[in-house]
């Protein structure tokens, strides 16, 4: 699914209840939102059915295959995000965004759907699906808090952007194999009123008690992680250093363009006022102006085409370097966690019987886990590879079309000039 | 009769009509080119190389300074078969093309006498040198230096001066003969003058619009050549910022196995992106050189226009020095007082003076009014000339100059166009790269 086709934030202003700014109401009061959890249970809280073995969920994992040859068309499900609309409420102010869904799916009840969901609601859903699936990559959410060179004048850009981004987790989360299966998905998707919904599921206390657990056997360290992990792991320290490198460099890049664009407003004027002064010179000083100023107007919309097509991708991908950090530690702490079990099995005599399921349970869950990361791996890094070249070859035509657009201008300039009779050059004009 | 006074002789020397020695010399080479047509048909100029020196200079200090070499050689076709005649060459340091312009100032005050390159680099963007002995620096100032030789020597009256033929062949002696024509004297009094404050009564219409139009333009082309720089710095940073994808692309493709080959390849044409901004920057040089030109060129049109002031006025102070004259004949051989006079209240004062007294004085006025009236014929004829021959060269200039900014204007969207293909044509071959990610 590619982001380029979003449509645009002004048509879906007209007739809202939104204000101008929302400067003063920017700061969602969300949730923690600490992802870092994960349930000991091997069975999936949202209650849809878990396979029994790990073949099995290799199997399932093998799909996501078969998923890559499928056509566009062979897609069940169109979501979208837009219509964002600020609520005022005695303690807070925040902005809801209508969901869309047309589905073809068996598992949904109706065709279509449509909810209003806030920021929150997605944090929820997220952190729902990375807790059950720990070792799947979910993609990530945009920031809860204003991007720096993101955020322009005016504040509807941001909501804009979000809610782009928003749109764009949403289709991430229907074309995962796994993921777009999710009990939660489909509630997320459908329900009129998540907060019911929201309830359901470990307690705080519960997650707590997981984290200082998690952290405990994290701190107790690896046995020995299995090679491809390591490769893995150190594939992801270094795309995340280039990824944020690319990311920088590009906003350096916009900003450097700004500053031209800047001086280039100053510049046509320049030769028109030129002109003022000029009888035989005001008709090239006029063309002259007129090319720097529709110049300038295509570099503006390069910035713009910058902005709203590769920044964003970029962006997306920085944040990912999180998500994957986490799932590898998370498959490092759920192997962590069956290696302690497993000394404590070696060196007990006693309750062997009872420890041993419990081994045998951790050790399925490893596989499980390793599997699916695995599996999720190299979909990821395909999905990363189209991404981020469609976004790439997406500012390079524009750039083509930029100078191409710019070309025609100065071209137009030059015909308008060679049509009037060539002046006599004796050698006295030398220069 | 003219009194030769400082003021007269600092007043046009129009044409080659000057009453000195060298006068015999100049028609000497009058005869040698051709009357009606300039220099430049008759002799090939060209100012080709530029090496530094160091020497020793007027206070006995060693420094180091940049000559140029000029070569010039006989404009004909080349004889059926013959080898190409080697030209003749002279070695000129900027200092000597500074004593030229001046030299061409002082004696030709009607017509605007071309400029010279810019002494020091202004208008910098700040990747270019400010250093003058910076190659690029040296080298625009040659091509800049062979234009105003060209210039002048394609001129209808400079090109015939005996002192610009000297300067293009003459290696050591001109400075002697440049100095022998005395035009120092009159650039210190001609300087003194024109930076005087003075008055016209009734100034000529035209030379006003035109005074206006060349302040004008001078604070146009400043503005252009000012904004320019700071486009072309701005312009500057995109394309080398670019660079940097180069460099970061070329890493990333390390650790990528399907994207690797795709990015590499990628991150070379951004490089070459960035690097084609100094190639595109330096020929924008040229036209901000061709502003430039002009632009150096609005103060010469000011000084004709000054000079005529000057002349202007000088011309009713004579005419009002003549009337006041008349005036006093008036009342002497009337004996009455309609203007005061100190000479006239100190004789009512201190007594009448006597018949003979008062008949001697009317001749000495009657002789001062008829060398009064030659006077002001004269200073008008002059005028005039100045006027016409000024006017000349005025609408010669107008239109070397509408010709010259036009060129100008179309070769800056000739270097944008260049600008733009080179653009698509990276863009377009990093298409493809990513193409292959």
């Amino acid at each position: 699914m590619s982001w380029v086709h979003c449509e645009r934030f002004e048509s879906e202003m007209s007739g809202q209840t939104v204000p101008a700014d929302f400067s003063g109401h920017m700061l969602d009061l969300d949730e923690d939102d600490d992802l870092e959890v994960f349930s000991k249970n091997t069975s999936l809280a949202d209650g849809s059915p878990m396979p029994n073995s790990p073949s099995s969920m290799v199997n399932q994992y093998r799909l996501e295959e078969e998923e890559q040859q499928q056509d566009a068309d062979a897609q069940d499900i169109f979501i979208t995000v837009d219509n964002p609309e600020s609520h005022v409420t005695a303690i807070e102010t925040f902005v809801m965004y209508r969901v869309a869904t047309k589905t073809t799916r068996g598992e949904f009840d109706s065709s279509e759907y449509e909810v209003r969901r806030r920021y929150q609601d997605f944090l929820w859903l997220r952190s729902k699906l990375e807790e059950n699936h720990p070792t799947l990559i979910v993609h990530p959410l945009p920031e809860k808090f204003v991007m720096k060179g993101m955020v322009e004048r005016f504040n509807h850009d941001f909501i804009d952007t979000r809610r782009k981004a928003l749109h764009r987790f949403l289709n991430k989360i229907s074309v995962h194999p796994i993921l777009s299966n999710s009990q939660h998905f489909k509630v997320f998707l459908t329900a009129q009123e998540l907060l019911s919904h929201k309830k359901q599921g470990p307690g705080f206390l519960s997650r707590m008690g997981e984290t200082v657990r998690a952290v405990a056997n994290s701190v107790r360290g690896l046995r020995s992680r299995p090679e491809e992990f390591t490769v893995m792991q150190d594939y992801v320290e270094d795309f995340s250093t280039k990824i944020c490198s690319v990311d920088k460099v590009t906003q350096r890049i916009i900003k450097e363009q700004r500053e031209y664009f800047d001086e280039l407003k100053l510049y046509s004027p320049t030769y028109a006022q030129w002109a003022e002064s000029e009888e035989e010179l005001a008709a090239p000083l006029n063309g002259v102006a007129s090319c720097v100023e529709r110049c300038s107007k295509e570099s503006e919309e390069q910035i713009q085409h910058l902005s709203e097509v590769l920044v964003p991708a970029l962006h997306e991908y920085v944040l990912c370097t999180e998500t994957l950090k986490a799932v590898m530690r998370r498959r490092d702490n759920i192997q962590a966690e069956f290696e302690a079990k497993n000394e404590a099995l070696a060196s007990r005599r006693a309750h062997q019987e009872a420890l041993q399921d419990e081994v045998d349970g951790l050790a399925d869950r490893v596989a499980l886990s390793n599997n699916a990361l695995k599996g999720d791996w190299s979909r990821w890094q395909n999905g990363m590879r189209s991404d981020l070249k469609s976004a790439f070859l997406a500012t390079a035509e524009k750039n083509v079309d930029y100078y191409e657009q710019c070309l025609a201008v100065w071209e137009s300039f030059l015909l308008s000039q060679r049509v009037e009779p060539g002046e006599q050059r004796d050698g006295e004009g030398a220069s | 009769m003219m009194t030769d006074s400082r003021s007269i002789e600092e007043v046009a020397v129009i044409g080659n009509t000057d009453i000195s020695s060298t006068e015999s010399e100049n028609n000497l080479i009058n005869t040698m080119v051709e009357r009606g047509t300039t220099l430049l048909r008759k002799m090939e100029m060209n100012v080709t190389e530029a090496e530094k020196r160091t020497g020793k200079n007027t206070v006995n200090m060693q420094e180091t300074y940049t000559v140029y070499l000029i070569e010039t050689q006989p404009a004909e076709t080349l004889p059926e078969g013959g080898t190409a005649a080697t030209p003749d060459t002279l070695w000129r340091r900027y200092s000597e093309f500074e004593l030229l312009r001046t030299y061409l100032l002082v004696t030709y005050p009607y017509i605007i006498i071309p400029p010279l390159p810019e002494k020091r680099a202004e208008f910098v963007w700040h990747k270019m040198s400010a250093d003058n002995l910076d190659p690029d620096f040296v080298e625009r100032r040659r091509v800049g230096l062979e234009n105003f030789l060209l210039r002048v020597a394609s001129h209808p009256v400079l090109s015939h001066d005996k002192i610009f033929f000297l300067f293009l062949t003459e290696e050591k002696e001109w400075r002697e003969v440049v100095l022998e024509t005395g035009f120092q004297d009159k650039f210190d009094s001609r300087l003194k003058s024109l930076s005087a404050m003075f008055r016209v009564k009734n100034p000529d219409k035209r030379f006003t619009a035109l005074k206006l139009y060349s302040d004008e333009l001078n604070s146009l082309i400043s503005q252009l050549l000012r904004v320019r720089v700071k486009v072309a710095d701005r312009l500057y940073g995109v394309y080398k910022v670019h660079g940097n994808y180069g460099r970061v692309f070329s890493e990333w493709s390390a650790i990528e196995k399907e994207m690797g080959d795709g990015l590499q390849s990628a991150g070379h044409h951004m490089d070459t992106y960035a690097a084609s901004i100094d190639d595109i920057l330096e020929e924008e040089e040229h036209y901000a050189d061709q502003l430039k030109e002009y632009l150096f060129y609005t103060d010469a049109v000011r000084s004709v226009c000054r000079k005529h002031e000057l002349m202007q006025y000088e011309l009713e102070m004579v005419a009002q020095d003549l009337v006041q004259k008349k005036q006093q004949k008036e009342e002497l051989a009337t004996g009455t007082v309609r203007v005061f006079s100190l000479k006239g209240m100190t004789s009512k004062l201190f007594g009448q003076e006597s018949q003979e007294q008062r008949e001697s004085r009317l001749a000495a006025l009657q002789q001062s009014i008829r060398e009064g009236e030659e006077t002001l014929k004269e200073k008008n004829t002059e005028c005039q000339e100045f006027v016409r021959t000024a006017w000349e060269d005025i609408e010669r200039f107008k239109e070397q100059k509408d010709r010259d900014l036009r060129e100008a204007l179309i070769s800056y969207a000739i270097m944008q166009i260049s600008m733009c293909k080179k653009g698509i044509q990276v863009w377009s071959n990093a298409k493809e790269c990513f193409n292959k990610m």
